[in-house]
């Protein structure tokens, strides 16, 4: 096994290109090294991309949008004296990944490129709008987030090509997240279903929205047909009921060990409103 | 010394000192199975059987032997021919099977072939050059498919005597008792309800993996450090599998990482001491969790049906089970236990059950607390809860109603001597808990639980020290702050402070045979033997004393740590204190110590009654338990707050069994969880405080009053936690594990 340690994403991008076997990128390494030492991938060239400069930064811009670094982990993201005030579901959803150990060391990058259908941060970031840049041989392109994962365990990146930040859209004016999961115990689980609600008001009507879902499909959704279920609604019972509808009929989830179509396609219903009612506070200027 | 909540007339029995090993365990000086090592020391690692059920057709070693950091590669041929005890027989055979499979892999995960290598990573890597050639088999995991006319056969000629003619040769044990006439006993009741229930293998989970450090020459001698909850029976068990003498094994347990019964039995010992026998290094396995959950022992599966009438006011007129259990691939699944602990608390003129002991290509199920009788409780509890709520009574009423006494005629046969079951009902009635108002969505259930409880063969020594301390050495390791309660018990009766005596787990060669830390035993039959060997000691220092003063022995007493005169006319003498006779007992006749070995059998049986509080969230079937009292007699409680640990211990591990854990196969027979990801143990936030009451009815049979207390705890929570789910969501809930979504059908299935 080959280990790098690059200085530059071009760097790291050059290590990659021209790298034979599997490849995989270090930065928090809480899916990559467990992985390893579980030999379900052994990778052939191991590349750290914690020594490049400002992967560890969270900046504001002076438009209200946000960059994080690819080693931002969710400590930081927690612990961010102004990030969580403006997307409260980003930071949760990234937050309720693990245990206070691996907060230490898990990045939503490695979250998003770990190909997961489960992974919680991931509809959050979708439905807030979470752009990326991918820097890879032919220089950078920036990508919306859910054009990232492709499948379980796979990525829309090619060979030498890797995610080098991350940009939060401005929060802008009465605006609210949230994002839910279920999982049969309190923490240090793996989500059963996942929902991502990001919505902006005008007085009680809704006049945008995304609603990602996460764990019921082979990637996490972005559902339009959520979106026009509450959209010019005051969140009413219809709109919730609109909502709750539209959540299940989207859901093209599996049986296993962790849930049953069933389940998945009702619960999706079911927490899509009670993520909604907690962004539409949020929207609103409430405490939820 | 902690004496303020003394009150009772021991000294010591009773307070909770801090415990011997804490500092060791919180500074990460504690030595576990995986914390030595060896001079020259190798890496075993274990190949295991990716399939449910197949013929080994071939294994080719050779380009593992080839490898270079390799230094022995092991199969089951490296067993079978030993010059010593040729032919294994009964249950060393079957462990023989499990440990390293013969013609057969049995299970996912079933051991095939094993290397030693000069690092942990080349011995799994060398893993990979060991070709097997497997015709897989035709498979069964579930029960009540493992006896159908065509399951599968795991292994023809494995039935003993007990199974009647005409069952599949997958069911390898029967029992049946009960008495009186059933079907006359559901004639007089006013309703009879039965019922199918199904729960789900789980396993201990104990946290610490289990590891070993095994070295054995070419003389047939041989030192194995690993975690266990008895290392004689891996001394006797490792010795027969090796074709070695027992007494040339030493074995010396570490400081171990729960058990919960899982480590009564050997899994990489005897494949570590083959490696190393054919290395001449030592080797030391270490177990990943994988291997832990595919390979090692889970509680058996369960198919139940269970039939109770019962009388208008509460009576129950008769009760019937048939209980299958599921073992794995091996006889030992506890059927006969399940059937005889189902009805065990209820004083019953008419009573029938069965016990069906059934292989499946499952890993050996291993003792897991009260191994057995949780899913009987599961089943008959909810009967009765059922019968409770449809004829209008009060669950704890109806309990006391019928609750077994001294002099009742046990479900399964004896006569109960002094028990605590009422005493718990009574505290379980009068508790607030009980009459605690629910809110919306929220649902109550109380269920009672019994175990029998084991003595077994016990050896203890006792030292005394020039200074005045002592040190006891014990044969059962500490599974549960035994070496607490033994030192509270010595300290009781030779009337020296607690921390004064240093108590030690023994290894094989420095004490004489002890059965393996199970049954609830350890503090009544180890304990039992501690103040006997201190009693021998005490003996002596009145002997001692008696010399000094020139009269009789007999004219001796022991008092508060001191040899006294027994009354006025023995003499006039200052009390002679234990440090005193100690600091001369050199130049008096030589070192004082007790010992002790026996067979005790008072272990006194044991009942407790649980009450749970749960919440279901109707849109998801998500279940919390918001509230949980457990009451248990404890006989006496040497350390309360171990008891109390050992009551919230089973709680907690009920909880998970009830609500999320088991064990999940696929299709292909592949275990599809082996990982605590999804294997659902529950965490510390799923929990709630969980609220205990010590009730102490002595135990006749013990010199304290102790009944044990690590398996009764167990026992009842399935069933008290189905019955408060099953109030909470107004639908029977009769299949374990309660997942999310199990619940959630079964409320949209209820309308």
């Amino acid at each position: 096994m080959q280990y790098h340690r690059p200085a530059s994403f071009a760097e790291a991008s050059d290590l990659a290109a021209h790298a034979t076997g599997i490849t995989r990128f270090l930065a928090g390494g809480t899916d990559v090294l467990v992985q390893l030492r579980s030999e379900i991938v052994t990778p052939d060239t191991l590349i750290d991309i914690k020594a490049i400069d400002g992967v560890r930064d969270i900046t504001r811009h002076a438009d209200g949008s946000w960059t994080l670094g690819v080693a931002v982990t969710g400590a930081e993201m927690s612990e961010h004296p102004q990030l969580g005030r403006e997307w409260p579901g980003v930071v949760e959803a990234m937050d309720l990944i693990g245990s206070t150990q691996i907060q230490g060391r898990a990045t939503p990058v490695g979250n998003l490129c770990n190909g997961s259908p489960a992974a919680d941060s991931v509809p959050a970031m979708v439905a807030a709008g979470v752009m990326a840049t991918v820097t890879g041989p032919n220089g950078d392109r920036v990508v919306a987030v859910e054009d990232i994962p492709t499948g379980p365990g796979k990525t829309s990146l090619a060979q030498g090509e890797l995610i080098s930040a991350l940009h939060i859209p401005a929060r802008g004016a009465n605006g609210g997240d949230a994002y839910l999961r279920f999982i049969p115990r309190t923490e240090m689980d793996i989500a059963v279903v996942g929902v991502g609600v990001n919505l902006r008001v005008d007085g009680d009507t809704i006049t945008e929205a995304r609603v990602a879902l996460g764990a019921v499909a082979p990637t996490v959704l972005l559902v339009e047909d959520c979106a026009r279920a509450l959209i010019g609604t005051t969140l009413d019972d219809a709109a919730l009921a609109a909502l709750a509808a539209s959540a299940s009929a989207a859901c093209k989830p599996i049986d296993d060990k962790r849930g049953t179509i069933e389940f998945r396609t009702e619960v999706a219903g079911v927490l899509a409103k009670r993520a909604a009612k907690i962004a539409y506070a949020r929207a609103k200027g409430e405490t939820a | 010394m902690a004496l303020d909540d003394r009150k009772s007339h021991f000294t010591f029995v009773g307070t909770r000192p801090n415990r011997p090993d804490g500092l060791d365990k919180v500074t990460g000086r504690a030595r576990f199975g995986a914390d030595v090592t060896a001079p020259g020391m190798l890496f075993g690692a274990i190949l295991r059987s990716p399939h449910a059920h197949a013929r080994i057709v071939r294994i080719d070693t050779s380009k593992a032997e080839a490898h270079r950091d390799v230094k022995a590669v092991v199969t089951r041929a490296d067993f079978a021919d030993v010059p010593f005890k040729p032919g294994l027989e009964g249950e060393f055979w079957n462990v023989l099977e499990n440990v390293m499979a013969g013609e057969k892999a049995l299970y996912d995960g079933h051991a095939v072939a094993a290397v030693a290598a000069s690092s942990a990573l080349a011995a799994r890597d060398a893993l990979k050059l060991i070709e097997v050639e497997y015709e897989v088999l035709p498979h069964v995991t579930d029960v009540d498919k493992a006896m159908a006319p065509d399951a599968p056969v795991i292994r023809e000629g494995a039935a003993d005597y007990s199974v009647p003619e005409g069952m599949h040769p997958n069911v390898v044990r029967y029992h049946e008792s009960g008495h009186g006439d059933v079907e006359a006993g559901f004639a007089e009741a006013d309703l009879v309800i039965e019922d199918h229930f199904v729960t789900e293998a789980t396993h201990q989970g104990y946290i610490e993996p289990h590891a070993c450090l095994a070295s054995l020459g070419a003389d047939g001698k041989g030192e194995l450090w690993c975690c266990t909850q008895g290392h004689w029976i891996v001394q006797k068990t490792c010795a027969a599998l090796l074709g070695i003498e027992t007494a040339q094994l030493r074995v010396t347990a570490s400081e171990i990482g729960g058990g919960f019964g899982g480590k009564t039995t050997v899994f990489i010992e005897p494949v570590a001491l083959a490696l190393s026998r054919k290395a001449n290094r030592p080797v030391k396995i270490v177990m990943s969790r994988s291997e832990v959950l595919r390979a090692t022992g889970p509680t058996a599966s369960a198919s139940m049906d269970v039939k109770i009438g019962m009388k208008k006011d509460g009576t129950i007129t008769a009760a019937q089970g048939v209980f299958r259990l599921q073992g794995g691939a091996f006889p030992g699944a506890p059927g006969d236990m399940t059937a005889m602990c189902a009805f065990a608390p209820y004083n019953l003129t008419n009573v029938r059950q069965v016990g069906y002991d059934v292989m499946s290509n499952r890993p050996k199920q291993a003792a897991y607390r009260a191994p057995g009788a949780p899913m009987g409780a599961f089943a008959v509890e909810s009967v009765i809860d059922e019968l409770c709520k449809k004829l209008g009574l009060d669950p704890v009423e109806v309990r006391l109603k019928n609750a077994v006494r001294e002099g009742t005629k046990a479900s399964y046969g004896p006569t109960y001597d002094r028990i605590g079951l009422v005493e718990t009902l009574e505290a379980a009635k009068a508790h607030p808990h009980y009459s605690a108002p629910l809110k919306p969505g929220q649902g109550r259930g109380v269920a009672c639980g019994f175990w029998f409880n084991h003595g077994g063969e016990t050896s203890v020594s006792l030292a005394l020290s020039e200074d005045g301390s002592a040190q006891l050495m014990v044969g059962t390791p500490d599974i549960g702050g035994s070496r607490a309660s033994m030192a509270l018990m010595a300290a009781e009766v030779l009337g020296i402070p607690y921390e004064n005596i240093r108590v030690t787990i023994a290894d094989t060669a420095t004490l004489g045979y002890n059965d393996v830390s199970h049954g609830s035993r350890v503090t009544y039959a180890s304990g039992l033997a501690t103040i006997k060997a201190a009693q021998h000691a005490v003996e002596k220092l009145c002997e001692r004393a008696a010399a000094k003063w020139g009269i009789p022995v007999d004219a001796v007493k022991w008092e508060n740590g001191c040899a006294v005169p027994s009354g006025p006319n023995a003499g006039d003498f200052d009390p002679l204190p234990l440090a005193e006779i100690t600091a001369d007992m050199g130049r008096t006749g030589g070192p004082i110590s007790g010992h002790f070995e026996a067979t005790p059998e008072g272990a006194g049986v044991s009942f407790g009654t649980h009450i749970v509080d749960a919440e279901v969230d109707p849109e998801t079937g998500k279940t919390s338990i918001t509230r949980y009292t457990v009451i248990q007699d404890a006989g006496k409680a040497i350390h309360p707050a171990y008891v109390e640990g050992q009551f919230q211990g089973g709680a907690a591990q009920g909880i998970g069994w009830a609500l999320n854990e088991e064990y999940i196969y696929g299709e292909d027979g592949r275990l599809q969880n082996p990982v605590f990801l999804d294997y659902r143990i529950p965490v510390a936030s799923d929990l709630p405080m969980i609220d205990t009451v010590i009730v102490e009815v002595p135990n006749p049979g013990h010199p304290f009053g102790v009944r044990g207390v690590g398996e009764t705890g167990i026992v009842p929570p399935l069933a008290a936690i189905a019955n408060a789910v099953s109030n909470a969501a107004g639908v029977r809930m009769r299949q374990l594990p309660m997942s999310p979504p199990r619940i959630l059908a079964a409320l949209k299935g209820n309308g």
